[in-house]
């Protein structure tokens, strides 16, 4: 299991054991994380599962896809230099301990 | 002072959304949420793309997990049939009898299949795609399939059609229009489709349409066309379209239209019953007539909008901007705003990469949809564009320099004369 850290945006700390080969979206909402709405399912198509990744751990992920690198440009909260899609973000055991800041609005 | 109890008919994303919505509003009364399925309920998009190719595990369609209808004081009642809605007594009447009375009823009814009504519509192999039962079978019979027909060129059926070519099977869809999509797709960007779908393989007729199914005993093996062909198939898929379902509403003398009657603020004529979702005729600020939409935005910005007013909120209309999108082979098709039916399209990029976006102008000139192949960031900004309608013009759009990033975060200028 990987562990996962998702800090809400009312400053609590939701600390869930995800599955690898699944999300951070697919695991923030199969634990109650309301905030990543995930409106498309994580198919890339409306920027709602946008979280901000910890500068610690932003070298662990894979590159930004050109299509996400399009999304991120009209996520509801602002853009900052750890912003990830989270539907994008497959864990794996290498991302345990992986901490993600869950931005107010997501549209 | 909102309602104290609060019942929703349908466990689809519009009920659920309503649901949810009230309670991060503030809501603090009774939600009542009946759906007739028996699954937790679940999200549709990925039924027809991932999940037929079974990338997609069953606990990552639910749309919330179990516990939170709990956490949430949201009493789910699922595999639950309503049989009618006595709007004198406010209570809508189960199947089983029992009455659950309500203080503000929404309906969130969505639609079903229109169903093939040709000899042989019934044969063993004969399969359409809405719930996630039927896209289970659908899965489960691409794996033994050898030539699929796929009836319909609209969203499902050419979702579901790349993904049979996909995996190496011979597929032909079979559409009575002259083009694909042609509901909510502009001439360009349908002729767009049509040339990548036959270049990827995939067999497309148009213009005809499946007159009859044959079989062997009781085994669908080939199907029989308007204009006298016959197509092998051990696999056909229905998808021509949906109808909304109102029988609740109408026997409840609501009016109905296509879809149940809903002014801006989702009301129907009965102040105690609203309607979102696919099931709901509504008055678009962004289309010409009212309008019934299929599609998660519809499904989730109109029940937000909905719960903001129930739990207390301004009397404010319904005006989010409708967006589709839709996943076809290595195609993302994102529409904003509505395309089709416009006398002007302006095509942005370069279709031979695969990679542009369609301007559809009505004939004021004014932007009133934006389609969008492999190009999210037009899409996004075409959203931004159409929603608050900034001015731009056909001539804007065909100028090289364009950006509707830039336009749509105000870092360009609009069109001349505005």
């Amino acid at each position: 299991m990987v562990k996962v850290t998702f800090v809400r945006p009312d400053g609590t700390d939701t600390i869930v054991e995800a599955d690898p080969g699944s999300t951070v979206m697919q695991t923030a909402v199969a634990n109650g994380v309301g905030e990543i709405v995930a409106e498309c399912g994580g198919t890339l198509a409306c920027a709602t599962c946008h979280v901000y990744v910890d500068d610690a751990d932003i070298d662990l992920l894979g590159e930004i896809g050109a299509d996400e690198e399009e999304m991120l440009g009209f996520t509801a909260s602002p853009r900052e230099p750890g912003s990830r899609l989270s539907c994008q973000l497959t864990l794996s055991p290498e991302l345990d301990g992986l901490v993600v800041r869950v931005p107010p609005e997501q549209y | 002072m909102p309602a104290a109890t609060i019942v929703v008919v349908g466990a689809g994303q519009a009920g659920c959304q309503t649901a949810a919505s009230l309670r991060e509003r503030g809501f603090a009364g009774r939600i009542v949420v009946v759906g007739d399925e028996d699954h937790l309920p679940y999200q549709r998009p990925p039924l027809s793309k991932g999940h037929i190719t079974a990338q997609v595990e069953r606990k990552n369609l639910w749309l919330h997990p179990e516990s939170y209808y709990a956490k949430n004081d949201i009493e789910l009642r699922l595999s639950t049939v309503v049989s009618e809605i006595d709007r004198s007594g406010k209570a809508v009447v189960l199947a089983s009898g029992e009455r659950l009375p309500y203080d503000h009823l929404v309906l969130a009814l969505g639609s079903r299949n229109r169903p093939l009504c040709v000899d042989g519509g019934g044969l063993d192999g004969v399969v359409a795609l809405r719930t996630l039962d039927e896209a289970d079978e659908v899965r489960d019979r691409l794996t033994k399939a050898t030539n699929v027909v796929v009836v319909g060129g609209g969203f499902i059926g050419m979702e579901i059609a790349a993904t049979a070519a996909k995996i190496g099977l011979g597929v032909t869809v079979v559409e009575v229009a002259d083009r694909l999509m042609g509901r909510v797709l502009s001439d360009p960007a349908s002729d767009f489709l049509l040339t990548a779908h036959r270049s990827r393989g995939l067999q497309v007729e148009l213009r005809t349409s499946v007159t009859g199914i044959e079989g062997d005993r009781g085994v669908a093996t080939g199907v029989h066309t308007a204009d006298g062909r016959h197509f092998p198939a051990d696999l056909v898929v229905v998808g021509i379209g949906a109808i909304p379902n109102v029988e609740l509403a109408v026997a409840a003398g609501l009016p109905t239209g296509n879809g149940i009657v809903v002014n801006e603020f989702l009301e129907t004529e009965d102040p105690n019953i609203s309607a979102v979702g696919d099931c709901a005729s509504f008055p678009s600020a962004f289309a010409d007539a009212a309008v019934r939409l299929e599609s998660v935005q519809n499904a989730t910005a109109q029940p937000r909008a909905l719960a903001a007013r129930l739990a207390g909120g301004p009397r404010e209309p319904y005006e989010a901007v409708p967006w589709f999108w839709s996943d076809q082979a290595d195609l993302k098709i994102q529409i904003a705003g509505f395309a089709a039916g416009h006398p002007t399209a302006v095509t942005r990029g370069d279709i031979g990469e695969e990679r542009f976006s369609v301007f559809c102008f009505d004939s004021e000139g004014r932007l009133r949809g934006v389609e969008s192949v492999n190009k999210p960031g037009d899409h996004m900004a075409a959203r931004r564009l159409i929603s608050a309608r900034v001015p731009v013009t056909p001539e804007q759009v065909r100028d090289p320099g364009f950006d509707p990033r830039a336009l749509a975060s105000g870092r360009q200028t609009t069109g001349s004369g505005t």
